[in-house]
């Protein structure tokens, strides 16, 4: 499998070509440093994003809570994760890094506020 | 008419604001008062959700509510006062007040030894790009689409156009397909990206969005609710091929086509505005040519990092402090900053010659991509200031510090050069 990776660690944007299989890298061509190639690695293998969205607070419709993942989410489940949070409100008040769903998806990764509402 | 007597008044709660009123307030200004016209600090930071902000500053990836809180509770803690619901209708500067209206005390005067601009900007619309066809309803800039959907809970369409791959419109193509919609396309005028790299590859190539570069929407269809677009791709020149013109459904059209500082107050207050960024001129203290008022963050430029909007504020909140306080720096000599090869603009855009050494960092953005460039600052033929970048681009800031005690003659000329 060959995949061509756009660097986001720096505004540089080196496009790096990676190929390899599921688990293993074999060669990795047009990167510019180290942070790269750990970069276009881990993103070849499981790519991961930190997800954000909104949760709805019980009782009022007018307003939203901020949410993220606490650490990143492998990105083929975000949709997933996304259909849970849908189905979620919090109660007030809450504090900033409150969690508001544990281990989402069995991804090691809690849901959490993004900011204080009191 | 109620009055309020303080030191710094900052007008805007928004980073900008936030991050000069910190910064005034431990440079030593006893009464720092914040005022800002919504009902909650934090300005757009409050709808920004999204990760990204503090990469430089926290060498951590936070989210805008991440971001502002840690200032929110700086402001509390050092005793930083805030008037809330206030919208600021005139800054005098002769009188050194600003008078503002608010439900609570009606109209207020404050009064203030030294006054700091930080109003930000907003968005350019379908009126300002002029974009032909019916006005049916679901129509939006991608920030107040981004307001309603983050801060508003009201979902603005379900299948998607966006004009312009700004930064803000690209954040959006992803929130609303996490939120079910179906972005069609993003369709950009310019041949390039107008936003960040990383913003295409989290925004736009993980969920597929097609970014249709140096093509543009040349006509908006439907009667009560969009129908669709017209979508053709652009000559050399910019101007629409209309015979490959093709038409797109959808029921929603976001632009994503730029910002304006948003400077009535300060244009009333005859503050002198720069033609290119429409912001205030100011030299590295964010002093604009008034010498009580001050400005920073997106009121001067528009950035694309928070990160350089709190470092310049910073700037303004000190050096307003220290105008209050009567310590500024003692000016010796102006020195105008000038644009040569591929600059389009610098912030700042003179330079005070003063009786410190300072080392000033000078933001500027190219003209026109490029690989392999050295930016340099220089005076005369005299290098005082250099840098290497593998490739510039206009939607990403670059700088150079310049260290003031170098700078000979009256300018410096700061210019990207093609290396060979």
């Amino acid at each position: 499998m060959e995949k061509e990776i756009i660097c986001t660690v720096c505004p540089r944007g080196c496009h790096i070509k990676v190929v390899g299989d599921d688990k293993n890298v074999q060669s990795l061509e047009g990167y510019g440093c180290k942070r790269g190639v750990d970069y276009a690695t881990a993103e070849f293998i499981s790519p991961v994003r930190i997800l954000t969205t909104t949760v709805k607070i019980d009782g009022n419709d007018a307003d939203l809570l901020p949410v993220r993942s606490n650490k990143p989410l492998p990105k083929d489940k975000l949709f997933e994760c996304m259909e849970i949070i849908r189905k979620t409100s919090v109660k007030l008040p809450i504090k900033q890094y409150d969690v508001v769903i544990s281990n989402i998806c069995d991804s090691g990764a809690d849901i959490v506020a993004s900011k204080s509402v009191l | 008419m109620y009055n309020i007597n303080c030191d710094v008044a900052v007008i805007g709660g928004g980073p900008a604001g936030l991050a000069a009123a910190i910064a005034a307030k431990k440079e030593g200004a006893e009464k720092v008062l914040i005022i800002e016209r919504d009902e909650s600090l934090g300005g757009i930071l409050q709808q920004c959700i999204h990760p990204g902000f503090g990469l430089t500053r926290f060498n951590e990836e936070l989210t805008g509510p991440e971001y502002y809180s840690r200032f929110t509770e700086e402001v509390s803690s050092l005793g930083v006062e805030v008037l809330l619901n206030s919208m600021v209708l005139e800054v005098n500067d002769s009188e050194k007040t600003v008078i503002c209206v608010n439900k609570e005390y009606g109209m207020t005067k404050v009064v203030a030894k030294s006054i700091v601009l930080a109003m930000g900007c907003r968005e350019r619309t379908r009126a300002n790009i002029v974009t032909p066809g019916t006005r049916p309803a679901g129509i939006y800039t991608a920030g107040s689409a981004q307001r309603l959907i983050n801060r508003q809970n009201i979902m603005v369409g379900k299948k998607i156009v966006i004009l312009g791959s700004g930064d803000i419109g690209m954040i959006m193509a992803r929130r609303m397909t996490l939120e079910g919609a179906n972005v069609v396309m993003v369709v950009e005028l310019m041949d390039y990206l107008a936003g960040l790299t990383r913003n295409k590859v989290q925004c736009l190539d993980d969920f597929n969005i097609p970014l249709k570069t140096s093509h543009t929407i040349t006509k908006i269809v439907g009667d009560k609710r969009v129908e669709g677009v017209y979508v053709a791709p652009v000559d050399e020149n910019k101007k629409p091929i209309l015979e490959k013109e093709e038409f797109v459904a959808c029921d929603t059209v976001l632009f994503s086509v730029g910002l304006i500082p948003e400077n009535e107050l300060s244009k009333n207050a005859e503050v002198e505005i720069c033609p290119v960024t429409n912001g205030p001129v100011v030299n590295q203290y964010m002093q604009t040519s008034k010498e009580a008022i001050f400005a920073c963050g997106n009121v001067v430029h528009v950035n694309d990092l928070v990160d350089n909007v709190s470092a310049e504020s910073e700037q303004a909140g000190k050096y307003a402090a220290r105008l209050a306080m009567g310590s500024f720096p003692e000016k010796e000599k102006e020195i105008a900053v000038k644009t040569g090869r591929n600059v389009r603009y610098t912030c700042p855009h003179k330079l005070i010659k003063s009786n410190e050494n300072e080392k000033v960092n000078l933001y500027f953005r190219v003209l026109a991509p490029e690989k392999s460039v050295k930016l340099i600052a220089r005076c005369g033929e005299e290098i005082i200031s250099s840098k290497k970048e593998y490739r510039v681009n206009p939607g990403e800031m670059n700088n150079l510090c310049i260290e003031t005690a170098k700078i000979s003659g009256n300018e410096i000329v700061i210019e990207a050069l093609k290396e060979e």
